[in-house]
């Protein structure tokens, strides 16, 4: 089992959510981030005064996954999230140890 | 805790007592007469122009629409602007003020403010004794309806000074030097501009809706707690970002729709004038919003939602004072002076001054107010309000310089009574927060509240209703 975490593009969530389901994916955690990478970040001006504003908003899907079904939820993520500018986000996957459904207390796959 | 509830208990003996003599003065007293007419209380000898209930019903009106200036207009043009860790207690500086000067108003502001006095009112209104149901001598309005729309401008006028001292207060200190304040300044001025003897309104420096007494003292008074007070932690190198911008426009929006309370309302007659004046409060509001929003689109590349509705505001001030003595080209004229003035005041003067004026009090109603009193001295004329004056252009330089002594007098009793005031408040309580309350917020230091909470059910409860 492994979890998938990806950072993207605000406006691109619902084409990502929708690419994730399409490859069998049918449970995602998301929330709103803040951060910074490559992309330089923006000025906004408030009454004359203006402010480097470096950690830009992004969205986090976080999603629990079988194995077998990691390379293609990654390649429908990048295929959705991908605009080839600085700012496209990342993608972490990582092992899980084990995976557990609160309501019936099954364990592993079967909880996914 | 235990200072804080001396603090508490003391300031409410005080009112207590304050309450218990008046009353006791006001009751023994039988008002000599009154300020404003000629009859007594009771029986009116001259037979008084009649109450006119479209009068009388519009003057309520305004009279609710400048509460809504206050609360939640500036409570809400305000609260946006701050960090959200000092939400509830810069809506409170507002909403607050409405319970207090309401209150003191009541109790010997009004009296201090009409009454009849050479430098200050007497004590023939104390507890609104006196005030009653009779029409107002020389106007057609119950000397009630009078009473409490002034009120309301004693209200929203120390709750615009709170903008420059946003953040970092002391909310103790805050009440005090409101109170004080209100009562010191506000209540002076007031009679020299608009009681029928005051100096300045024989003069006459005209003020129709409250340049001088309401923008103008407000307005320097903040500029001086804000120097005195000293920069929140970290200005000017922290960002400090408006929390919540839609919040800021709601209330300038507001504050927008109560004016037409404000300055229309301030004919005291739902007639010619009271049009007048509100067709050139509109204009101006109209005219330096979209000349900010134009100088920033030029200056800046983009015109700001912030910008704009700043602009309208600061517009609202300028033509405060004009608004029911000059004509709608000299509105229009007077919001784009209004625009120049004060975009210059909040983008250039502040920072290079360095003065930490949170939300921009003194650049918007300080030099917003000095110019539209200016401008009155400039633009009035007696083709629009046979009971002002001719102005500059219509071929009195006279007035202009009348405007100028208004204006000089509502900068020195505001300087002096400011810091005056701040230094009696500090006998007392100190006038910040800590460095530490400063550093977790107002709204959970001072009020033991905060304004959006993120875990809907993050805790239990310790004390309230049991099962």
């Amino acid at each position: 089992m492994k979890k998938i975490e990806s950072i993207i593009r605000p406006h691109l969530l619902e084409d990502v959510k929708t690419a994730l389901q399409e490859v069998g994916v049918v449970g995602m955690t998301v929330n709103e981030v803040r951060g910074f990478g490559r992309q330089k970040g923006h000025t906004e001006t408030y009454r004359g005064s203006e402010y480097r504003v470096d950690l830009l908003p992004k969205i986090r899907i976080e999603t629990a996954l079988p194995d077998e079904l990691v390379e293609p939820a990654v390649n429908a993520i990048m295929k959705v999230a991908r605009t080839g500018k600085f700012g496209d986000g990342k993608i972490f996957v990582t092992s899980l140890d084990e995976v557990i459904r609160i309501r019936t207390g099954e364990r592993g796959e079967q909880a996914l | 805790m235990s200072t804080r509830y001396r603090l508490a208990l003391s300031f409410g003996i005080v009112l207590a007592l304050g309450l218990g003599v008046l009353g006791g003065i006001a009751k023994a007293q039988e008002p000599a007469g009154q300020a404003m007419g000629t009859s007594g209380p009771v029986v009116p000898v001259v037979p008084a122009p009649a109450l006119n209930t479209g009068d009388t019903a519009w003057v309520l009106a305004a009279t609710a629409l400048v509460l809504l200036m206050t609360a939640p207009g500036l409570a809400l043009f305000y609260g946006g602007l701050v960090g959200q860790r000092n939400v509830l207690s810069t809506l409170m500086h507002s909403f607050f003020l409405a319970c207090l000067i309401s209150v003191q108003w009541v109790l010997f502001g009004y009296s201090l403010a009409f009454g009849s006095g050479r430098l200050v009112g007497g004590l023939d209104f104390l507890l609104f004794r006196a005030v009653g149901q009779e029409p107002l001598s020389g106007q057609t309005i119950p000397h009630l309806a009078f009473a409490i729309f002034q009120g309301m401008f004693a209200v929203i006028t120390p709750a615009l000074i709170s903008g420059a001292i946003a953040e970092r207060m002391r909310f103790s200190a805050y009440v005090l030097f409101t109170l004080l304040w209100a009562t010191l300044v506000y209540d002076p001025l007031a009679h020299w501009v608009w009681a029928n003897d005051g100096w300045l309104f024989k003069l006459p420096a005209l003020d129709f809706a409250g340049g001088t007494v309401v923008h103008i003292s407000s307005g320097v008074s903040a500029l001086v707690a804000c120097i005195v007070l000293g920069k929140r932690l970290g200005f000017p190198k922290r960002a400090f970002l408006p929390h919540n911008i839609p919040t800021t426009v709601l209330g300038g929006g507001l504050l927008w729709f109560g004016w037409f309370g404000f300055n229309a309302g301030s004919a005291l007659s739902a007639g010619g004038l009271a049009v007048q004046a509100f067709v050139n409060t509109n204009t101006a509001a109209a005219t330096t919003g979209l000349v900010w929003a134009l100088i920033e689109w030029g200056h800046r590349g983009r015109p700001t939602a912030l910008g704009t509705v700043t602009g309208a505001v600061a517009g609202l001030v300028a033509i405060t004072p004009a608004a029911g003595f000059v004509d709608v080209p000299s509105a229009l004229l007077i919001g784009v002076a209004c625009a120049l003035v004060c975009y210059w005041g909040v983008n250039y003067l502040k920072p290079r001054l360095g003065y930490d004026d949170s939300l921009d009090v003194f650049g918007v109603h300080g030099l917003g107010g000095t110019w539209g009193a200016l401008a009155t001295g400039i633009f009035a004329t007696k083709a629009v309000n046979a009971a002002g004056a001719d102005g500059l252009l219509a071929g009195n330089p006279r007035q202009l310089l009348n405007q100028v002594i208004g204006v000089g007098v509502a900068w020195v009793i505001a300087i002096v009574g400011t810091l005056v005031v701040l230094a009696l408040v500090r006998m007392v309580t100190a006038l910040r927060v800590s460095d530490e309350q400063e550093m977790s917020g107002l709204d959970l230091a001072l009020h033991g509240e905060t304004a959006y909470s993120m875990l809907a059910s993050g805790g239990s409860q310790v004390s309230g209703p049991s099962e």
